[in-house]
């Protein structure tokens, strides 16, 4: 392994900017003769719009432009969309109700904007937005999914029956029922997974900037897919024709999902620029964030396993509310079906699986994809059933998960739910686990926790999900709006130095440092001389974007291929100069070598001749500067056991993980740095959720939980340290064996984290405990356990 | 109604025409264009904006820029001596302490007056004095490491 290869903890390229206040986030960015927007937003959860005033804004000072949706109507601006159709179980097509940028007639959930107001300063803006006065006459609003499509619910779109999107299901409803009807066992649960705020730090921005001379239109965005954003804002929103707009993602400071989606805010600030023909530049206030970042999970749930007398799992059967908020965002309808559904398999061997899911409107900010995306909801299903049933039996949790995993030699393995898994050892993974968190000596670790008078629990979570997301046919067939290949080129400078361009988008990821590692290794460039270009579609060829825990596996995969275009070349170069036959050259570290001789040339050297072609291949193309784009042959499924060891403190209910194991499959790891600080995130995110997080409206939709000060994010004193472990089994999907690693620890850890607080107090009688387990909550249980024993 | 207010900022002397609802933080990023100090929240908990004011660590969406006049202003930009980082910076990066970097400033800012403060902290100490800084990306685990080694390293 070279110092700056595959396999090497490298350090970042990108860090010494990030830690000398160099980087450029969007808010950082100041446009010449900038102007600044501010939103009018509605403070009812439902509401009719009877009538905007503006005429005092129009008079305020500094106030340059006021629009409402009539505006963007009557300039032809289209409705945000969501790219992703559903079909139901009637073979209808998912209700998909408008989602205008502005909100003409009803506003529909706490933060929906209906206004917009531009001015020479960000206090003007928002002075002149104070000024804007709306007549809303209050509608009722519904809030809770569960009471989505009961008859009595109001209604948040007049032309959606029940509030319902869908009502969609995946799986053999026939053979599902039989396997129940000849179960030994059964064990059922019903489980709310709890809406998420993003909370990326880094708010969401964006500056919309016209030249006039050109026609052309810039959006400055914080997003994790710049060229998505181009495509929709052109082909939906029809504000510039794509080789009329360039979207620009400069350094951004975290997404976690909630930067993928096409929001209304710079849909309007680009729409506007060329409205008041100066850049619009908007920044959410953490406020603005909380409104209308989209949220994450809001499953309610009820799933049942049949097992027979050696607990082995017949069946598995799951019914999932799912909250979709007020209107749909860019993706949300994909989330709790395919990507949710397709993943209940789990690590087992279930033959048979059902689940049918209906997606409502309630009166709350659109739900999307959130770091894992169906696939922590997927994980908590199975791990919180399986964990419940081998306490119901009385089978060990781990010995139970060990008797219906899918064995090391069963790949490929069909699930009955869509995927097939390529390949993985999930016994590996989970006798890893158990070393490294000192299984066998949990039990003393409990009776001394016990003599101080605590409760110590244990529990698993043997995850899988989908990553590599994904093939561009198989996704089509499921209804995605788009192909979800890479991009990647590889251009070599005269003088021998590289620059690389990519459609994946780094916002934490470092991909600066990891593609320039894959490209040092395969092409002996050294890493220092690799710059690697993403976020700006006048750059980049094309490109997808980062989501999914892609990027390796797809954006890396594009590079490895226009890295063996690049060598293919250089070979008929050296071959050329060194007078040698093409197939006598041999490619290594660098260097085009006759075989069985010293004559060498090295890749920067076949560079320069390249682009000073005096003595070169005939009919070759001078240059050196290669293209490819990826399309994956199959998702890929990384996968583990993570184990979370709770003490419970019983007079106050509070939790402190006394440890955290996490043993992951990602298959070839490209920097172990990086990886290791992904997983750590990851959890960080999951055990947010177990333990602290948890978005909460009121019943008339206000939201309660709107700042960090009521929103309770992990902080340094309150998350765990994790031990991590690798089994790796490189995928054979892809060229570089990648997996993929970003949410598997929010994916994981919710269940770990629930298992081992409900193991803890398991004996005390309680059973089951809701996310987020507070320590209120906690103590709550125990009290009412108490009580009823 | 502007009020003109003079400071000292990484070492150079500056002053301005602000508003009385100015934020040092504004001051700092529009009128001087110091990008490196952010802005995460709106209720004084991220500590995105964390600069040290006269020596000591504060949140600078939560100061005016008045209350800032005649005072001594450190933020990111001016912790390096040069190009060679400080010892603080130079840990988070060899132990990944960052990940977007959007946090950093705050946390390395933070990190700088906490071993003034405590030049040997703990791990226990680390975390509790980060309970207003928040970070989205790291989980924390690297940042503690990071700040652990850069006080070693401050220590000399
Ligand atoms: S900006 Fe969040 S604490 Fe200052
Ligand atoms: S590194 Fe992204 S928020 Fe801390």
């Amino acid at each position: 392994m070279s110092e700056h290869g595959m396999g090497a903890s490298v350090r970042r390229k990108e860090d010494y900017r990030f830690l000398t206040g160099n980087g450029h986030y969007l808010d950082d960015m100041v446009r010449p003769r900038q102007t600044f927007a501010c939103f009018v937003r509605s403070p009812h959860a439902h509401a009719k719009i009877r009538g905007i005033d503006t005429s005092s804004a129009a008079s305020a000072p500094g106030v340059i432009g006021i629009f409402t949706g009539k505006d963007l109507e009557a300039d032809g601006v289209g409705p945000l969309i969501c790219g992703w159709g559903i079909t139901d179980k009637n073979g209808e097509p998912h209700k998909a109700p408008a989602h205008p940028a502005l909100a003409t007639d009803e506003v529909r959930h706490v933060g929906d904007q209906l206004a917009v107001v531009i001015a020479e300063t960000l206090e003007q803006a928002r002075d002149g937005a104070e000024l804007v006065s709306v007549d809303y006459e209050e509608l009722p609003a519904v809030v809770l999914p569960k009471n989505a499509m009961d008859a009595s619910s109001p209604l948040v779109h007049a032309d959606v029956p029940n509030n319902l999107c869908y009502d969609w299901e995946l799986g053999d409803k026939a053979a599902t029922e039989a396997a129940f009807s000849n179960a030994a066992h059964v064990t059922s649960i019903d489980i709310v997974n709890n809406r998420l705020v993003p909370n990326a730090i880094e708010p969401r921005a964006a500056i919309g900037e016209y030249d006039a001379g050109s026609e052309n239109l810039t959006l400055y965005t914080t997003s994790q897919n710049p060229h998505v954003a181009r495509l929709v804002l052109s082909a939906f929103n029809g504000i510039a024709p794509e080789h009329k707009l360039r979207v620009i993602a400069p350094d951004v400071g975290g997404g976690f999902g909630s930067k993928i989606f096409i929001y209304a805010e710079e849909t309007v600030c680009l729409w506007a620029a060329r409205k008041v023909r100066r850049p619009v530049k908007w920044t959410a206030s953490r406020s603005e964030a909380f409104q209308t970042d989209a949220h994450g999970r809001d499953h309610v749930t009820h799933a049942e396993l049949a097992m027979d007398a050696d607990g082995k799992f017949l069946g598995l059967r799951v019914n999932t509310i799912a909250n979709m908020g007020a209107y749909l965002s860019t993706f949300a309808t994909c989330v709790p079906s395919y990507l949710y559904a397709t993943l209940l398999a789990g690590q087992y061997t279930t033959p048979a699986i059902y689940c049918d899911v209906q997606a409502v409107f309630t009166n709350t900010t659109p739900v999307d994809a959130l770091r894992g995306a169906g696939r922590p909801e997927a994980t908590y299903v199975i791990e919180r059933l399986v964990e419940t049933a081998a306490k119901e039996t009385g089978v060990a949790p781990s010995e139970l998960r060990r008797r219906n995993m899918v064995a090391a030699d069963a790949y490929p393995y069909q699930t009955p739910v869509i995927m097939q898994y390529d390949c993985g050892n999930y016994g590996a993974s989970l006798d890893e686990a158990m070393r490294i968190a000192d299984h066998t000596g949990f039990a003393a670790r409990k009776a001394e926790a016990q003599s101080r008078g605590k409760l110590r629990g244990i529990g698993f979570s043997a995850y899988i999900e989908a990553c590599g997301i994904a093939p561009s046919a198989a996704v089509g067939s499921l209804g995605a709006g788009v192909g979800l290949w890479e991009a990647g080129q590889i251009r070599f400078n005269p003088t021998g130095n590289v620059t690389v361009f990519t459609g994946s988008h780094s916002h934490g990821q470092g991909h600066e440092t990891t593609f320039a590692q894959i490209i040092s290794e395969r092409l002996g460039v050294p890493f220092e001389n690799i710059d690697v270009v993403h976020g700006d579609t006048d750059k980049v060829m094309f490109g997808m974007g980062t989501y999914g825990s892609r990027s390796a596996a797809v954006g890396g995969s594009a590079l490895v291929k226009a890295a063996d275009k690049i060598i293919e070349k250089g070979r008929k170069i050296a071959a050329h100069i060194l007078e040698a036959s093409e197939d006598d050259i041999e490619f290594a570290n660098g260097n085009f070598t006759v075989a069985g001789t010293d004559k060498a040339m090295n890749i920067g050297e076949v560079a320069f001749a390249a682009y000073v072609p005096h003595n070169y291949p005939e009919g070759l193309e001078p240059g050196l500067n290669e293209t490819a784009v990826y399309d994956p042959l199959n998702f890929s499924f990384p996968a583990g056991t993570h184990i979370c060891e709770v003490e419970i403190d019983p007079d106050t209910g509070a939790v402190e993980i006394v440890n955290y194991t996490a043993v992951d499959d990602f298959g070839t790891v490209i920097n172990p740095m990086i990886v290791a600080g992904q997983v750590q995130g990851g959890v960080a995110h999951g055990v947010g959720q177990a333990l602290h997080e948890g978005c909460n409206y009121d019943e008339n939709g206000q939201l309660i939980t709107g700042s960090f000060m009521d929103y309770s994010m992990p902080r340094a004193d309150n998350t765990p340290s994790v031990d991590i472990g690798y089994t790796s089994v490189p995928s054979p999907s892809n060229p570089l064996g990648v997996k993929g690693c970003g949410e598997a620890g929010a994916i994981a850890a919710p269940a770990a984290t629930i298992n081992a607080v409900v193991d803890a107090l398991w004996d005390l009688g309680v059973h089951d405990i809701a996310m987020p387990a507070t320590a209120h909550k906690i103590w709550q249980s125990i009290r009412a356990a108490k009580a009823a024993a | 109604m502007s009020v003109s207010v003079s400071m000292t900022v990484n070492g150079e002397a500056v002053s301005g025409n602000v508003e009385g609802r100015t934020l040092l933080v504004q001051f700092i990023r529009e009128h001087l264009g110091l990008t490196g100090t952010h802005v995460g929240c709106d209720t004084s908990q991220c500590g995105a904006c964390v600069v040290h004011i006269n020596g000591t660590s504060k949140k600078s969406c939560t100061t005016l820029a008045v209350q800032a006049d005649g005072a001594d202003i450190k933020t990111i930009e001016g912790l390096a001596n040069g190009d060679e980082l400080h010892p603080m910076q130079a840990a988070f990066r060899e132990h990944h302490g960052l990940q977007c970097g959007f946090c950093t400033p705050g946390m390395v800012m933070s990190a700088v007056d906490l071993v003034k403060e405590n030049p040997s902290p703990s791990e226990q100490e680390i975390r509790d004095w980060l309970e207003g800084n928040l970070c989205r990306c790291t989980g924390y685990h690297n940042i503690v490491k990071a700040i652990k080694a850069g006080a070693e390293a401050m220590r000399g």
